[in-house]
């Protein structure tokens, strides 16, 4: 194994893994504030590829009648990640508000369910809106692929990476310093003491989801520069493994949720070329379909040992740094 | 009102109950077993496009002297295998269709077939490449060549022209085509070059958006030409990831690349590849031109490869039902009699090529190899016929 195939390697897991980390975030945050997992956050990932597709193809033709020289593509880009996320939110906000609000009092499994319908509403919305048949995520900067000693890389994987970790860096300032981040982790420590201080939950709540569901939607995006062909089921396994980073990462832990997504994207990526060692060690023959199955059972194992995660703390819900 | 409405519901129903004794003497019917919904309904699009146009060509057929209306029975599988079983069901049942076209894609028209052969239909799917489709089943046909002889195809081509001795293929490993396919094309490869000259074998499963693993490891193995067995929907992503994993060599695909909407997800990250495929719309000729112009002319696109497969295996079809010089009105008899026919037929002259059926129910054809060109189109590059 040379050194040159690892670097590639990680730099393959480093993309992967910001999906997963941008994805986490929602549902450990919502998880923190309201001790509940929004199993809808996944669609609301394609959701907001979906708007992004929408923008990005709105802008396109916008800038088509009145001269591209007004609009670069990355600008363009910037503009279609900022307005998805503005919608997006709003799609989480719904969701809180038809989906959640009315079961904040019902059981935890109840909310549950509701998240799941309210998936499958979204999915199944999608193909009856856009027919089912997969589209493409207009490519808005062209790609460049830069060849470093002969590991490659490309200039939108070093994009979605620093997109990723300045978004994840603006949410924990975000949470450190303002006066609604406060409220966010006052409401996980204490929901029931909020009111008495006169902070809505309705309102901290609903900005959770938003705050979440436009981390998604920038996701969405990125993804579809990286793997442009969307499809509406595209968030549902997106969704669980993004669920497990935020359970490996530790309950309502936003660094935990972070570095579990990248781990998660590690540990799937690196199994492939650990396979093909082992293969060449002891003459196997185990075939890179396996990676699922291996990259799981190293996350179970970790959870056997770890079983609050890796942030994470027995008793406790409360919205950690 | 709401009795009204039951009143003329069961007086309808009635009025299907006793009509199939009153169809039996002037029509043929025949029932298309076609994904309009689902998954892939631009393959059920392109079967029903084909169909409606060869129905405006000929309504009528002439049989032993005399002359019958041509009806055509859509239903729906929605690219499922237990609903294709139902329609091969009902259409053979209730719709009492003298045979059937389609399903159009091997997960369908397998466990389709079986219900076919059973109760004595005879059946062509136009599309399924896989062996199972026709294997052992005497009323079951096929309207194209098959995955044993498109693996070898594909080797040979990469060989002789692209000049490769070591072979890379990526392939998903839960889906019964590429499978299939791809251990056809290893098999035939490392037959020509030795054990071992396929590199790299590396795999997926369905659903699967990250290849970079896998390519990753791919170009580590240098390989001449990297095969892909894939649908039109997994060949963009596939591709770019292998070049952004610096890999600038050789890319084949098969026939499933031309099912749909390559072009217009993959753009410019497929052009300059080669595929083998059933037919080629750029640069055809004869009466294979003639039906691409008059689909271009009527629909606004280019015919893929399922609506020229579905028009040809309507004229086998068709032909099989005049060369039993008569039909007695009876319709199991009458199915027999048009799956003999079918057996027999010879040479017949279709857009796709020319077809003789094998004693299995496949035909012999000749595969062509398109190469994406600069424009997007499939442009012919050249035929391999079997030996």
């Amino acid at each position: 194994m040379t050194f040159n195939f690892l670097m590639q390697n990680f730099i393959n897991a480093l993309q992967w893994g910001s999906f997963y980390a941008l994805i986490a975030l929602g549902y450990s945050m919502v998880y923190s504030i309201l001790m509940l997992f929004n199993f809808a956050h996944g669609d609301i990932f394609m959701v907001g590829a979906y708007i992004g597709l929408g923008v990005a193809t709105a802008l396109l033709a916008l800038v088509g009648t009145s001269g591209a020289a007004l609009l670069p593509g990355w600008l363009i880009l910037v503009l279609t990640i900022l307005i998805s996320m503005f919608l997006t939110a709003f799609v989480g906000i719904i969701v809180e508000r038809v989906a959640y609000r009315p079961l904040r009092d019902a059981p935890r499994a109840s909310a549950a369910i509701t998240g799941l319908m309210i998936g499958i509403i979204l999915e199944t919305s999608n193909i009856l809106f856009l027919g089912g048949s997969r589209l493409k995520f207009p490519q808005l900067i062209e790609s460049v692929t830069y060849n470093i000693g002969g590991v490659y890389v490309t200039n939108k994987k070093i994009m979605i990476v620093l997109v990723s970790l300045g978004l994840m860096l603006a949410l924990h300032q975000f949470v450190r310093r303002t006066k609604y981040g406060m409220a966010m982790r006052a409401m996980a420590y204490d929901y029931l003491v909020i009111p008495l201080m006169g902070v809505s939950m309705n309102r901290i709540a609903a900005m959770t989801f938003a705050i979440g569901s436009a981390l998604a939607a920038a996701a969405g995006i990125l993804f579809g520069l990286a793997y442009p062909v969307l499809d509406p089921y595209m968030g549902v396994s997106f969704g669980w493994k993004a669920f497990v980073a935020a359970i490996l990462g530790g309950r309502g832990s936003i660094m935990g949720a972070c570095i579990a997504g990248f781990m998660l994207g590690f540990i799937e990526i690196m199994t492939v070329p650990a396979i093909q060692i082992l293969n060449r060690l002891f003459a196997l023959n185990i075939g890179s379909n396996l990676r699922d199955l291996i990259a799981y059972s190293i996350v179970l194992l970790i959870l056997i040992f770890r079983p609050h995660g890796l942030f994470g703390e027995a008793y406790s819900a409360k919205l950690r740094l | 009102m709401k009795r009204g409405a039951f009143f003329i519901v069961s007086l309808a129903m009635v009025a299907l109950l006793l009509s199939p004794s009153a169809w039996a003497a002037n029509e043929i019917r025949l029932g298309f077993n076609i994904p309009l919904t689902g998954d892939n309904p631009d393959v059920g699009g392109s079967s029903r496009n084909a169909a409606e146009m060869y129905l405006k060509e000929n309504p009528t057929v002439n049989v032993g002297g005399k002359s019958y209306k041509l009806k055509f029975i859509y239903e729906d599988n929605e690219y499922k295998p237990e609903s294709a079983v139902k329609i091969n069901t009902k259409l053979i049942t209730e719709e009492e269709v003298l045979g059937i076209i389609g399903p159009q894609s091997s997960s369908q028209a397998v466990p389709a077939g079986e219900v076919a052969n059973n109760m004595a239909t005879p059946m062509i799917s136009p599309w399924s490449t896989n062996p199972n489709t026709t294997l052992d089943r005497p009323y079951v046909f096929r309207g194209c060549f098959l995955d044993p002889f498109q693996g070898p195809v594909a080797a040979n081509f990469a060989t002789d022209e692209l000049g490769a001795k070591k072979a890379a293929v990526i392939y998903d490993i839960a889906a019964d085509y590429p499978k299939g396919l791809a251990e056809n094309f290893k098999e035939a490869f490392e037959k020509l070059h030795g054990a071992g000259s396929v590199v790299a074998f590396e795999s997926f499963t369905t659903g699967d958006k990250d290849f970079s693993a896998q390519m990753t490891n791919i170009v580590r193995t240098k390989a001449d030409v990297l095969f892909i067995p894939q649908y039109y929907s997994e060949v963009p992503l596939i591709i770019r990831s292998a070049k952004e994993m610096g890999w600038t060599r050789d890319i084949l695909g098969a026939d499933a690349w031309g099912g749909g909407d390559l072009m217009g997800l993959c753009g410019d990250d497929c052009k300059g590849y080669y595929f083998s495929t059933h037919y080629a719309a750029a640069g055809a000729k004869g009466a294979t031109k003639a039906f691409i112009d008059a689909y271009t002319a009527k629909y606004g696109k280019t015919p893929d490869d399922v609506a020229a497969l579905t028009w040809d295996t309507i004229g086998l079809m068709v032909q099989a039902v005049k060369d039993t010089g008569g039909l007695s009105g009876k319709i199991k008899a009458d199915r027999t009699k048009v799956k003999d026919a079918l057996a027999a037929v010879k040479d017949f002259p279709g857009i796709t090529g020319s077809m003789t059926f094998t004693p299995d129910g496949d035909p012999k054809k000749c595969a062509v190899i398109v190469q994406i060109n600069d424009a997007g189109q499939f442009a012919f590059h050249k035929s391999v016929c079997p030996k």
